[in-house]
């Protein structure tokens, strides 16, 4: 077991180099001298010249102990990705979103995830019957809708119109207040696709010869459905669980745009409205790093849940 | 069957739309943002969806917006599948350390969330010069989707490949002597080409929903109207009670995406019954 998370976890240097190389490309090399633009309009030699000495964008892009592509690792292994276009430290930044971002994600997440399983258990259960084809028929209608529409007419609706919940985000409120409602919008708009997925690996377990068996000796379906189909089911949702957490970016992106409420996606929006690479940089490099621990993560659980699965 | 006639009109919708441009009709205005009448007229015989604050017609915008919508995915979906096809092929059929290669540079990209690299990229590839192109908006969206998709098909066709190269087929082919190259191209890739369709087919609805977002964002379409863009006038709109354009752009992107999901799901089902969702 050691030795296999040890190997899993040294898998991920090439994907972290991997990940810098690319963001070096994109930010240094395609993306640019932005000192110009970040001095403004008219702005004389002397400031821009300032400006690129103190982001170190006049060192040599290769070639040298001190180049930018060198320092450009060393930074993000540091986790010091220099200050944004206001001049804040982008860390400072980020970790300032992280409060918000997360107390409106994980509810949301778990919300998602708990009612589409055990949702999918009973369509899966009544499988073929009307019940059944309605869940398929508004799962793919759900899906269809964009992401944009469901927060739009739940904002318009229920906080605007009829006042169950505030608006938009203001200080004065405790995250219980200003996350009710978009964490509500969320898992409806998730709930679609997530419960169309699980539905089709339940459907596959209850086919299983064990689920027969199980019936047959004259097990309650409750403890057929929760004991046997839901724990052998449990590798497909870990993956789908686990691969969704990158997910949450673009939910929490979209809805904190939505509701004012600051946190990394709405961090993610200002930067792209001013082009602040250095933001955008930081937020790839951390999502890649996450993501693939996660990923690493999801292998450990796969063993642990999974007696089948061998370490070698 | 009527979802694919849905998919047919929309693609018409589209056509046309260019050809009325091509052809210089004055079907629709080329200035989107001047006046051109009433501001906010709700939805009337004269105009079915209303109009907007420049009394546009949303009927139009909505029209425009399927063009750009399916101009975006189409070309996204042309530049994954030329860049994803002929490597995951190559991967799978030589193995070793290409595989590898490719392999690790595909693993980079998807551990990195998907709408996070889209922006990044459109962010960057906005205003660049290439090939003495300067990349507008729009474009640097077909590029950033195309660039970015590409793994998903990558992997399914590496997967795909590597369960073939032992297949009695291949080794025939092999044993007359047939290039690597001549193989992958006349006789694997063919066979596997059920995957690429079945992916297109889900994968434009993805893309259809980026672009929504990126134009959203104010990343994609600055001067004409989109979906996405339409979707961003009706947040300050539907406060003063103007819901149209909002209703007109949902029911636009509904009505596509449920088709594509559903032809999607029966071209999987037909074409790869292994994969069939019961």
């Amino acid at each position: 077991m050691t030795t296999y998370i040890i190997r899993r976890l040294l898998y991920i240097i090439p994907i972290v180099f991997g990940v810098l190389l690319l963001t070096f490309v994109l930010f240094t090399l395609v993306g640019g001298d932005i000192s110009i633009e970040i001095a403004g309009k008219g702005a004389t030699q002397e400031t821009i010249d300032e400006i690129r000495k103190e982001r170190g964008l006049n060192k040599p892009l290769f070639l040298s102990w001190d180049s930018q592509f060198i320092n450009h690792f060393k930074n993000a292994l540091t986790f010091d990705f220099g200050r944004s276009r206001d001049r804040e430290p982008v860390i400072d930044k980020i970790k300032r979103g992280v409060g918000p971002s997360l107390a409106l994600t994980v509810p949301m997440f778990f919300g998602v995830v708990i009612i589409s399983v055990s949702l999918a258990l009973i369509v899966a259960f009544v499988r073929g019957s009307i019940w059944d084809n309605l869940a398929v028929v508004i799962c793919v209608a759900g899906m269809s809708i964009p992401y944009l529409s469901f927060i739009l007419f739940g904002q318009y609706f229920l906080a605007y119109k009829w006042g169950f919940f505030p608006v938009f985000f203001s200080p004065d409120l405790t995250p219980a207040q200003y996350v009710t409602l978009p964490v509500l919008i969320g898992i409806v708009a998730g709930l679609g696709g997530s419960l169309r997925f699980y539905r089709t690996v339940m459907l596959d377990e209850m086919r299983s010869d064990y689920v027969r068996t199980a019936f047959a000796k004259g097990l309650s379906t409750r403890r057929v459905l929760f004991k046997h189909v839901l724990k052998n089911a449990m590798i497909p949702i870990i993956t789908r669980v686990v691969l969704s957490i990158p997910f949450l970016f673009l939910g929490s992106l979209l809805l904190e745009r939505f509701f004012g409420i600051p946190g990394l996606g709405y961090l993610m929006v200002e930067a792209i409205g001013s082009r602040d690479y250095f933001v955008i940089n930081a937020m790839t490099f951390i999502w890649a790093i996450l993501f693939v621990v996660f990923n690493v993560l999801t292998d450990v659980c796969y063993a642990l849940v999974d007696p089948r699965i061998s370490f070698e | 069957m009527i979802c694919f006639v849905i998919i047919v009109l929309y693609f018409l919708l589209a056509g046309f739309t260019y050809l009325a441009e091509l052809c210089d009709w004055q079907v629709g205005p080329t200035r989107w943002a001047e006046e051109a009448g009433e501001s906010y007229e709700p939805p009337s015989s004269k105009n079915i969806f209303g109009t907007d604050i420049f009394g546009q017609s949303v009927l139009r915008k909505t029209l425009y917006g399927t063009k750009i919508s399916i101009t975006v995915a189409l070309f996204a979906s042309f530049i994954s599948i030329t860049i994803g096809v002929p490597l995951g092929a190559i991967a799978g059929y030589f193995r070793g350390f290409v595989d590898e290669v490719i392999v690790w540079i595909y693993s980079t990209l998807s551990s990195i969330p998907y709408l996070l690299l889209i922006m990044a990229f459109a962010v960057v590839l906005r205003d660049k010069t290439l090939f003495g192109h300067k990349l507008t908006g729009i474009t640097a969206v077909y590029l950033a989707l195309g660039l970015t998709s590409w793994v998903g098909i990558c992997r399914l066709i590496r997967g795909e490949v590597i369960k073939h190269r032992k297949r009695e087929y291949v080794l025939a082919a092999m044993s007359y002597g047939c290039g690597d190259w001549r193989i992958i191209s006349k006789h694997l890739i063919p066979n596997v080409f059920h995957i690429i369709i079945i992916d297109f087919s889900l994968r434009f609805v993805t893309f259809i929903h980026a672009e929504v977002i990126l134009s959203f964002l104010g990343l994609g379409e600055a001067e004409r109207p989109s979906w996405g863009a339409m979707i961003d006038d009706a947040r300050i709109e539907l406060s003063r009670g103007v819901w149209w354009q909002m209703a007109a752009a949902t029911v636009a992107i509904f009505f596509i995406s449920l088709a594509l999901n559903i032809v999607g799901d029966a071209l999987r089902d037909s074409l790869d019954p292994k994969l069939r969702i019961q």
